[in-house]
C-alpha cells in the first residue's frame, strides 16, 4: 500500500535552517545538511528546503548548499524560492535535487509549469500555493485567497481555482500551505486541505500548523492529504519521526516503517 | 566502470551520487562505445516514454543497450529505463519500446478517486521469489516511487517483485538472465535502496 509521507521543511536563510511564525520572528536552529542527514537517518520520507528569502531579496538559489544535500542524503529532496526560470530549474535538478517547488514564480508566469514540466517531466514541477482564509467574499468561491512572496502580497486568485488550473498546466504535485495556520502548531487547516485534495487528480501535500502526531492524523484521514510537511514540531525535539510514525501506525494510518 | 546511460532523460545525478557513496567507479555516458565496455550497465530516466525513445533513436543508443544486454552484461534499468526495455507503451498515444522484454506498460486507471496519478511515494515490494539483488533486504520493505505506468510483462516468470496501486498488483521488478528492472527508484529510497544498488554491483549473473 502506498505510504503517506512526512516531510521535513527546512527553511533556510543565510546558510542556516530557521524557523519563524508567518515569516517573521526567525530563529536558527543549524546547518541544513547536517539537519537533512539526521532527519533521513530518523526516517522521514521526503525533505523540502525553501531559501525563504531569495524571492524578496532577489539572490539565486544557493547551488552549493543543494548539491551538499544530494551527497549527505538518498531520499527525495524539493528545493524552493529564488527559481526564476528554467535555467535555474536545470541547476537544482543537476545538483541532484528531485522537484523544484514552484510559487510566486507561478503565479506571475503560469506557463513556467507547462515549460517546466515539458523539459524535466511534471514530477520534478511542485506548485506551491499559500492561501489565506477570505470567507464571504464573491471572488473567492472556494473562500481562500493565494498570497505570494512570503504571504506580502495578495493575487486576487481563488485557491481551488488556481490548484485546478495548475494541474491542467502540468504541475506533478500541490502543496498547500495555510497562511493562516503556518509557525502556530495548532492543527493543519483541514478544510482548504480537503476542499483541495478531492478537487485535483495529483498528490496534494499539506503544510502548516504540525504540532503533534495527533494533527497529521487528521490531515490524512479528514483532510485527505497524501503527504504533510512538520517544521516546529521536529525542530524543537518535541517529538522524533519515529514517534510520529508510531502514533500514526496504531491509528492504522500507513507509513514507511524500515528506513 | 558502471556506465549509466545519458539519453537526455531526466536527472541522473542522484543514481551517480548513490554509487558515489557506494564506492563504485562510475561514468554518466552516452556513447555506445562505452556502454558497450562498460562491466555494467544501469538505464534510469524519468519523463515521458515519448520523448525519451526519441532520444535514445537520435543518439544512437537502441542497438548498443540491445546488444549489452544479450552479451550478459548485467543490466538495471530504473523507472522509465524499465518501462522502455518492453515492447511497448500506452504513454504519448503509445509508443514502441526497445523489445528486449515481452510485455507492455499501461497507465494507472484509479476507480478511486483518491488514488492520485502519478503515484508518488514510498510503496511496499513484495519479493516473489529470492534473489541476489534482495540480499539483505526483507520482503515488503518500501521503495520510492514516481509514476504514471506501470510494466505487465509478459512472461509471468520474469516478476521478481510486486506492488500494488490503485488496485493494481504491478510487477515492480522483473528479471532475465543478466537483466534486472525495478519500477521504483533506488537511488532515493535511502539505505535499502542502497543496498540494493550494492547489491547490483555485486551481482553475479550466471
Amino acid at each position: 500500500m502506498l505510504t503517506k509521507r512526512i516531510i521535513p521543511c527546512l527553511d533556510v536563510r543565510r546558510g542556516k535552517v530557521t524557523k519563524g511564525v508567518r515569516f517573521q520572528n526567525n530563529v536558527e536552529l543549524g546547518d541544513p545538511v547536517e539537519m537533512a542527514a539526521a532527519y533521513s537517518a530518523g526516517g522521514c520520507d521526503e525533505l523540502v528546503f525553501y531559501d525563504i528569502t531569495a524571492s524578496a531579496e532577489h539572490r539565486p538559489i544557493d547551488i552549493e548548499m543543494v548539491a551538499a544535500v544530494a551527497r549527505a542524503i538518498h531520499i527525495p529532496f524539493t528545493v524552493g524560492g529564488g527559481i526564476t526560470g528554467l535555467a535555474d530549474m536545470a541547476r537544482v535538478l543537476t545538483a541532484g535535487a528531485e522537484k523544484i517547488s514552484l510559487n510566486s514564480l507561478a503565479v506571475q508566469n503560469p506557463t513556467i509549469i507547462t515549460e517546466g514540466a515539458k523539459a524535466f517531466g511534471a514530477q520534478c514541477i511542485v506548485l506551491g500555493m499559500d492561501p489565506v482564509k477570505m470567507p464571504d467574499n464573491p471572488r473567492f468561491p472556494s473562500g481562500y485567497e493565494i498570497t505570494i512572496r512570503g504571504f506580502r502580497e495578495r493575487t486576487g486568485l481563488d485557491a481551488l481555482a488556481w490548484a485546478r488550473r495548475a494541474e491542467e498546466l502540468g504541475a506533478g504535485e500541490i502543496v498547500v500551505n495555510s497562511v493562516d495556520a503556518d509557525g502556530t502548531q495548532q492543527g493543519f487547516e483541514l478544510t482548504l486541505t480537503r476542499l483541495i485534495a478531492t478537487q485535483v487528480h495529483i498528490p496534494v501535500v499539506a503544510s502548516g500548523g504540525a504540532g503533534t502526531p495527533d494533527h497529521l492524523a487528521a490531515v490524512f484521514t479528514t483532510g485527505c492529504a497524501d503527504a504533510a510537511i512538520i517544521a516546529g514540531m521536529i525542530h524543537t525535539g518535541a517529538y522524533t519521526i519515529r514517534q510520529i510514525k508510531e502514533a500514526l501506525l496504531a491509528k492504522h494510518i500507513p507509513v514507511r516503517k524500515k528506513w | 566502470m558502471i556506465a549509466i546511460v545519458d539519453y537526455n532523460a531526466g536527472n541522473l545525478t542522484s543514481v551517480k551520487l548513490a554509487l558515489d557513496y557506494l564506492g563504485t567507479c562510475a561514468e554518466i555516458t552516452r556513447d555506445p562505445a562505452r556502454i558497450l565496455a562498460a562491466e555494467r550497465v544501469i538505464f534510469p530516466g524519468v519523463g515521458s516514454a515519448g520523448a525519451a525513445m526519441q532520444n535514445i533513436r537520435a543518439l544512437g543508443l537502441a542497438d548498443a543497450l540491445r546488444q549489452v544486454v544479450q552479451r550478459g552484461t548485467p543490466f538495471l534499468g530504473i523507472c522509465l529505463g524499465t518501462q522502455i526495455i518492453f515492447e511497448a507503451s500506452e504513454e504519448d498515444g503509445g509508443v514502441q519500446g526497445l523489445g528486449i522484454m515481452a510485455g507492455t506498460v499501461k497507465r494507472f486507471h484509479p476507480a478511486n478517486p483518491a488514488d492520485k496519478v502519478p503515484q508518488i511515494g514510498w510503496n511496499s515490494v513484495a519479493f516473489v521469489k529470492p534473489h541476489p539483488l534482495f540480499a539483505g533486504i526483507e520482503s515488503g520493505s518500501e521503495f520510492y516511487f514516481v509514476h504514471s505506468y506501470y510494466p505487465a510483462p509478459a512472461d509471468r516468470a520474469c516478476v521478481l517483485g510486486e506492488t500494488e496501486y490503485a488496485d493494481i498488483r504491478f510487477a515492480s521488478v522483473v528479471t532475465r538472465d543478466n537483466l534486472a528492472a525495478t519500477q521504483f527508484h533506488p537511488e532515493k529510497s535511502g539505505r535499502l535502496g542502497l543496498q540494493f544498488l550494492k547489491n547490483f554491483t555485486a551481482w553475479k549473473t550466471a
